[in-house]
């Protein structure tokens, strides 16, 4: 049986490993490549990695960090964070990530997103789409550079322009639930899932294992991401890298693909 | 020594790093004469079949390789695409395949897949080994998770070539083996300690 992916997300600004609440007061919490030494022991699934400052700062990504990273990885490794064109991603891939995640670069030029895909395959192009709920829930907004840019492009419409573009996946990443532990954006995830059949990992809420049971439970098959909830431990939000190891894992799976 | 074919695609510094790790002796080939240095092969592969075929013809390895694999009966591990070169036509493309295994390269039936993502089939899925005894899954068992991600899958024409099998709306090969020729559709430089393992025991081969 396909199991669904439980993700790591860690975001990473001025080399350090921080956790932000709703996109803002970065938190440091560690020594990013210590961090992926212990998801790698821990087995994660797979592991999104988000250089926080690189578009924002106008800067080109890490490919040091991002090389030290991918050493150490024994799984699926997503980066994302200041790439602009198709050259970045193929050097990116050539130090050992498999996908590469784009956000600003593609929304604000769609044709990158094919640049890339070519160079790479579509399998390896995650877009990044940061929303934001509209006043009164008339949908969602999509924003960049750590929700600072709005863009006026609202995502549905954004969403359903993908189909003809080389996308192998959507990270979808709730700006209104991002640190606050309260839960997923289920509301979010239906229309999104309405409108695309492409894989879809999402992000934002995460606070419990049961979160995760919960949204299995409606899709199945999805990627569950969390940052806050595999960087923090206790109602206080003491630092610890946690992960589920194998068997509660399985058992959680096992609860709620049936 | 084992070679790690580059002719332009697939993880290579992933299968570098693990090998590295174990301190088992490898390198990284895209020149015809670094051949002559190595005892086993791995082809990678992602991406689309006609471009790895493409590829893979055009990278001036193709015609030493053969030999290797069918005069000196070197071992040869195919994986994801890499597997599906082995076989002898895709789905997918119209370029022709390998034909080193006994195999069509199939597009997955969507219909009978449950979930309303269909394809690829991307993520963590169990093994079932038909063959226990074969050396590549020395210490690896039936239940294991190894990483998949593909939308098309290796069907061969001969039972005897299955080595394991993995299911997603229908059963199919995950696993197959010729005399000295493998080749597996999971990632295994991407499946933490099991795939680990799979590349280490492909090293005893």
């Amino acid at each position: 049986m396909l199991h669904p992916r439980i993700i790591p997300n860690l975001l990473i600004q001025n080399k350090g490993l921080v956790k932000t609440v709703n996109f803002k007061n970065p938190k440091y919490v560690g020594d990013p490549l210590n961090a992926v030494k212990i998801f790698n022991e821990k087995s994660v699934d797979e592991l999104i990695v988000t250089d926080i400052d690189a578009t924002v700062h106008n800067k080109k990504p890490d490919f040091s960090l991002i090389e030290k990273i991918a050493n150490q990885s024994r799984m699926p490794l997503c980066y994302g964070g200041g790439i602009k064109n198709a050259n970045q991603a193929k050097t990116i891939f050539s130090l050992g990530v498999e996908k590469i995640a784009i956000s600003s670069a593609a929304i604000e030029n769609p044709k990158i997103i094919n640049d890339i895909a070519d160079s790479v395959g579509n399998q390896s192009v995650v877009i990044v789409l940061d929303v934001k709920k509209r006043f009164l829930g008339r949908g969602y907004d999509i924003f960049t550079h750590n929700s600072k840019r709005k863009t006026g492009i609202d995502l549905i419409d954004f969403i359903n322009k993908l189909k003809t573009m080389g996308v192998g996946e959507i990270l979808l990443n709730s700006i209104d639930q991002d640190g606050t532990m309260l839960g997923y954006d289920f509301n979010l995830i239906d229309k999104v899932k309405k409108v695309t059949t492409l894989p879809l990992t999402v992000l934002g809420g995460a606070g419990s294992l049961d979160d995760i049971g919960s949204l299995i439970d409606k899709y199945k098959i999805i990627g569950a991401g969390a940052g806050s909830l595999f960087v923090f431990k206790g109602k206080y939000k003491a630092v610890l890298i946690n992960y589920p190891n194998n068997e509660e894992k399985m058992k959680l799976i096992n609860t709620y693909m049936n | 020594m084992i070679g790690i074919i580059d002719y332009g695609l697939g993880n290579i510094k992933a299968f570098s790093n693990i090998y590295k790790s174990f301190d088992i002796p490898y390198m990284v080939i895209s020149e015809k004469s670094e051949l002559e240095k190595v005892n086993k092969l791995i082809l990678p592969g992602v991406g689309a079949f006609d471009d790895a075929m493409k590829k893979f013809k055009n990278s001036g390895l193709k015609n030493k390789v053969e030999s290797m694999v069918f005069d000196s009966k070197v071992p040869v591990l195919g994986i994801c695409v890499g597997l599906q070169m082995l076989g002898n036509s895709s789905d997918e493309g119209v370029e022709e395949g390998l034909k080193w295994i006994d195999a069509e390269i199939k597009l997955f039936d969507s219909t009978k897949i449950d979930f309303s993502t269909k394809l690829p089939h991307m993520g963590w899925n169990s093994i079932n080994i038909l063959e226990k005894n074969n050396p590549l899954f020395s210490n690896i068992n039936t239940g294991d998770r190894f990483y998949f991600l593909h939308s098309y899958y290796f069907d061969c024409n001969k039972q005897d070539n299955i080595l394991a099998e993995c299911s997603y709306g229908s059963t199919f090969t995950c696993a197959a083996n010729y005399n000295n020729i493998y080749g597996v559709q999971f990632h295994p430089e991407k499946s933490h300690f099991n795939g680990e393992k799979l590349l280490y025991n492909f090293s005893k081969i």
